[in-house]
């Protein structure tokens, strides 16, 4: 049964690998730049938020093609990853991890943003007069309020992560154990006629990616508090 | 009229003790203050040059967009004003010639917001000590009985009424114990008998606090019922300032006084310039 192949449930598993640190990795960095857009002003703040929002509109093989670029040891980031960490970003897990971090920003940011402003600014003010810092503000009195847009990152950012294609097959190919995903072992599974394991694969993706949005719209349907 | 802008300052920086546990620092406070407000009626210049005596409760009186809450927000630290110097008991709050200007963290002021701003995610005990700069669960239990709030301790604000947030939030200030409170329009969102009961629980604290006290609002019989000083503003510039008798008239006063002996609502003076 298809199911129970290994490369099926390996495919499965680097796929929610990718997943998850791509989520991860952009939890910590998001929320950071999320609040300098949402509270701060500084000169060219808008061609940051366009530069953010670039992935929801450019072609996933441009962002694919620019990453090889960068990647290749000809060019400096190339370079300097060859000769001091040994790593050839091209073709490798880590490559498709940092391409799946800089696609899914936006997927990050801007649900953090939108909660970020959504709170009342007396809340944020309220703690200051009340001696709190910007941090202790912001651990205490923000984030607490605004737990459905951070549910709601993590799960786009998630579910967008996990139908990624243009972007991966551009940066690492489709090397099993390392960089074939779900996305694009359906592909491969198609190209080679084998419906049936393309029809598996298809069908856990369409499930999780339906259990995720329903989840974003049922805590979207919950009144805030 | 003639503002005296002599500043009193005390023999040393630190803010005088007092055998009252809840005095944060007795002083005078000076203001002198320009800034372009952006209201929707256009730009509008707010300029403030006063003296408050300390343990005043002042309230700042005019209609809206006349600059009350920006004054509020420039003493709190959370509007910087285009020019000007703010001193308080001694120290230099703000100094637009020197670039100092303090962030509230560091002015120990008591603000309640019009929305009163109690954090949705904590209980009203939690509210409460979150405000402590040093935890004290022996001043938390005497701060819900103060204000009858032990029944409702366990609470969010989600489920309290007008009036019990409104308690809950001068609590909170005082949790805090601020060397300066400043109240915008804490009663404008209560019905009648509800401001009435509420304006006690303000004196009560003003006098705990035994500090300077500014307090924004619209009504006269309200203003007269507890202000020592008041403050009219118009258009960003004050018009008025005195004793209550001494800018509402004598008979204003005696009237409304009257007036809320006998149960009535409220009436609006016509101020002549």
């Amino acid at each position: 049964m298809v199911m129970m192949n290994h490369d099926f449930i390996n495919t499965l598993l680097l796929t929610g690998k990718l997943a998850s640190w791509t989520t991860v990795i952009l939890l910590v960095i998001g929320f950071p730049i999320a609040y300098l857009l949402a509270y701060k002003r500084f000169p060219l703040k808008v061609l940051v938020e366009a530069l953010i929002s670039m992935p929801m509109v450019l072609p996933p093989t441009v962002l694919g093609f620019y990453m090889l670029v960068v990647y290749s040891p000809q060019n400096a980031f190339g370079k300097f990853m060859a000769e001091y960490f040994d790593l050839r970003l091209a073709f490798s897990f880590e490559g498709i991890l940092l391409a799946s971090v800089i696609f899914s920003l936006p997927f990050m940011i801007q649900p953090l943003q939108n909660g970020l402003h959504a709170i009342p600014a007396s809340l944020r003010e309220a703690s200051y007069t009340l001696g709190k810092s910007e941090f202790t503000t912001f651990i205490r009195v923000l984030i607490p309020n605004m737990t459905p847009s951070i549910i709601t990152a993590v799960a786009m950012t998630f579910a967008h992560c996990i139908g990624e294609f243009g972007v991966v097959i551009m940066v690492g190919g489709n090397m099993p154990g390392e960089t074939r995903v779900a996305s694009i072992a359906i592909y491969d599974e198609v190209q080679a006629l084998n419906f049936d394991t393309a029809n598996q694969y298809s069908l856990v993706l369409f499930g999780i990616s339906l259990v995720l949005l329903t989840l974003i719209f049922a805590i979207k349907r919950t009144p805030s508090r | 009229m003639k503002i005296d802008t002599n500043i009193h300052t005390n023999s040393s920086s630190v803010p005088l003790q007092g055998p009252d546990s809840y005095r944060g620092g007795v002083g005078h406070l000076s203001i002198f203050i320009q800034h372009a407000m952006h209201t929707s009626e256009g730009k509008k210049m707010l300029e403030v040059n006063t003296e408050i005596r300390p343990q005043e409760l002042m309230c700042l009186f005019g209609h809206s967009g006349a600059g009350k809450t920006t004054i509020l927000r420039i003493l709190a630290g959370l509007t910087k004003p285009d020019k000007g110097r703010i001193v308080f008991d001694g120290r230099v709050w703000f100094d637009s010639e020197k670039k100092i200007n303090l962030p509230p963290q560091q002015r120990n002021v008591g603000y309640m917001f019009q929305d009163y701003a109690l954090f949705p995610n904590m209980s009203i005990e939690k509210n409460i000590r979150f405000a402590q700069k040093v935890k004290d669960e022996v001043e938390v239990e005497k701060l819900l009985v103060l204000f009858d709030l032990h029944s409702l301790r366990s609470r969010k604000p989600g489920q309290l009424s007008g009036g019990q947030k409104q308690r809950v939030a001068l609590a909170r200030a005082l949790a805090a114990k601020p060397s300066l409170l400043m109240l915008d329009e804490p009663l404008s969102a209560l019905d009648y008998e509800m401001r009435t009961a509420l304006q006690d629980e303000i004196r009560k604290t003003h006098d705990l606090l035994q500090t300077i006290t500014l307090m924004v609002s619209h009504d006269i019989p309200e203003v007269v019922q507890l202000a020592t000083s008041v403050m009219v503003l118009r258009n960003g510039t004050v018009v008025k300032e005195g004793k209550p008798e001494e800018v509402f008239g004598t008979d204003t006063c005696t009237q409304t006084v009257l007036i809320k002996t006998n149960n009535r609502t409220r009436i609006y003076a016509d101020l002549a310039d």
